[in-house]
């Protein structure tokens, strides 16, 4: 039951792009084709669950027990960068065509900021699922970043299907390209917000 | 290659440990003044320093200040519209709410997040009688106003009083605290 | 490039929010109102002019191949001290910036600028371009942010002058991509250079 109501609150209620405004560029910058869309969706999604597994652990028997959370910063983004090189090498290695599929993506992905805020969330900001708040502990923060990156793969996908409608419209000059695109996602963010208090 | 490397690091952890030195003591300084700015806000004026300590009602754990004279800071969190939602409600020695104040909330901007601000429904906790007065508000039978259009918010932050008010019953007929 | 236009092209010319189009999560999520706008546009602004002086006095001696982690490791420190620094002097600030303080990390402006301009330019006029991107940042913060206030709730700077609510769809998410959207629109149509 709690899981569910994780779950349901990443994607909806608080989705990380419509509502924590986290991950925009890369967000407005590859979705004009729905293809190239999913293919970051997907790399966001796995670099995203990943990072915040590591990190989490990191901050939890490192970190914390030395008292150094004022690092989590600097460590926090040099885990990422790391874990994405490695995730490169990885899967060049044993899935081609994973690779193939979402290769291009990854190196873009260190600098998104959705990874290293999901990360940072998680260890410094209390939840209330299943009533009391309480830090998030590994299952739940787990389970929390996966389905943030599922929010981010579903708005990702449904802005990239519009916009490749608003490619084909004639738009008046001065709104072409990103305005325009703001404005759509404005008013998705709208429809978004219809989600909250469910939770 | 590895020398840059490691020598960039260096550079960096010596400036690092510098100004965390550097920063330590006006952070809890700022962190303590936070608290004791908060204090004197919810509760009567007092001579000395409030005395931090915590106390466990119904399995949940409450953080409160004891104030020489004056009462009980006490801090309920509880769950709100979008997430936690924490409040030090400071009960004077007679078992009547002084006043209230937001420590951390993420309520919605405008609707709930008023809770911080809104004199008329913050004003009717300042010398609330638990005795004489219930804490609910008015759709559920209660003699709370809500925040027009954030009632979910109001209902929490009474909650949160009440639980409080509970704490300190549970101090004073206690008399003991596990410090 | 004279020193004058170092400073002042951050504000129309490469502007970093409207031309540029960088560092748009911070621009969105902390501009509810003028005040936040401004002060997480300075908080960049002091990220963005100290790494850039630094990375000018390093670049020469990095070997290309670890630019991007040196860069970032400088970036990350400059970051954690303005943290330690508004946790001790300006807790409230840095209460409300919440989240978007540790942020700056990954603000493509800062290390775009690093990439763009510091590693091959002098140390002062790294420092001027720090100054000028940063001010340009700041001033599209605070501008987006007046709106905002304006609209979503009837105040400047937290001055009031229509009693009541605002359109508070304007301090929430939406009103937030909208602004931008149309703050864009009136850019292109009026200050853009073809």
């Amino acid at each position: 039951m709690e899981f569910l109501l994780i779950i349901i609150s990443a994607i909806f209620v608080n989705n990380i792009l419509l509502a924590q405004f986290l991950g925009i560029c890369p967000f407005l910058g590859v979705s004009n084709k729905l293809s190239t869309a999913t293919g970051m969706s997907g790399a966001v999604c796995f670099v995203i669950t990943l990072a915040t597994v590591v990190t989490y652990l990191i901050n939890q028997y490192l970190l914390v027990p030395f008292k150094l959370e004022f690092l989590q910063t600097i460590a926090f983004i040099l885990v990422i960068a790391a874990l994405v090189q490695m995730v490169e090498i990885v899967l060049k290695k044993i899935s081609p065509s994973l690779y193939q599929a979402l290769g291009i993506f990854l190196p873009l992905i260190t600098t998104n900021c959705a990874v290293l805020g999901v990360a940072l969330t998680v260890v410094t900001k209390e939840f209330t699922f299943g009533g009391e708040a309480h830090m998030l502990n590994l299952g739940e923060a787990t389970v929390y970043a996966f389905a943030t990156s599922l929010g981010y793969g579903l708005a990702m996908i449904l802005f990239a299907g519009l916009r490749e409608h608003l490619a084909l419209n004639n738009v008046p000059k001065a709104f072409r390209g990103l305005p325009i695109a703001l404005i759509t996602v404005s008013i998705m963010a709208m429809a978004f917000l219809g989600f909250s208090g469910i939770v | 290659m590895v020398l840059c490397l490691s020598a960039v690091c260096l550079i960096c952890s010596a400036l690092l440990a510098g100004t965390y030195a550097m920063t330590k003591e006006p952070i809890d300084a700022a962190q303590v003044e936070k608290t004791n700015k908060t204090i004197a806000m919810v509760l009567p004026a007092f001579e000395g320093d409030a005395v931090a300590s915590s106390i466990e009602v119904g399995g949940v754990s409450y953080d409160y200040y004891q104030a020489p004279g004056a009462g009980y800071a006490i801090v309920s969190t509880v769950s709100g519209f979008g997430g936690p939602l924490s409040v030090m409600v400071g009960v004077n020695s007679e078992g009547i709410v002084h006043n209230t104040k937001v420590l951390s909330h993420s309520e919605t901007p405008g609707l709930g997040a008023k809770c911080q601000t809104d004199v008329r429904f913050l004003g009717q906790f300042q010398n609330w009688n638990p005795a004489s007065k219930k804490l609910a508000v008015k759709k559920d039978g209660g003699d709370v106003d809500a925040i027009t259009a954030s009632t979910i918010t109001s209902r929490a932050y009474t909650l949160a009083i009440a639980n409080a008010v509970e704490v300190y019953n549970k101090i004073v007929e206690g008399g003991q605290t596990n410090e | 490039m004279s020193k004058f236009s170092l400073i002042t092209k951050g504000f129309i010319k490469d502007n970093p929010t409207f031309v540029l189009v960088l560092g748009m999560c911070p621009t969105l999520a902390t501009t509810t109102s003028a005040m936040n706008g401004l002060e997480m546009g300075l908080a960049t602004m002091f990220v963005l002019i100290l790494s850039n002086i630094f990375i000018s006095l390093i670049a020469p001696v990095v070997p290309d191949k670890v630019r991007i982690p040196v860069y970032i490791v400088v970036i990350a420190t400059f970051v954690t001290v303005l943290q330690l620094a508004m946790q001790a002097f300006v807790p409230d600030i840095y209460e409300t910036l919440g989240l978007f303080i540790p942020l700056i990390v990954v603000n493509c402006i800062v290390l775009g600028r690093a990439e763009a301009f510091a590693n091959k330019n002098s140390v002062g006029d790294s420092a001027l371009d720090g100054i000028g991107i940063g001010l340009g940042f700041t001033l599209s913060l605070t501008v987006i942010g007046i709106v905002r206030e304006i609209l979503g709730s009837g105040s400047v700077f937290g001055w009031k002058f229509i009693a009541g609510d605002g359109i508070l769809a304007f301090v929430m998410a939406p009103g937030a991509f909208l602004v931008l959207g149309y703050l864009m629109v009136l850019f292109n149509k009026f200050l853009a250079k073809k």
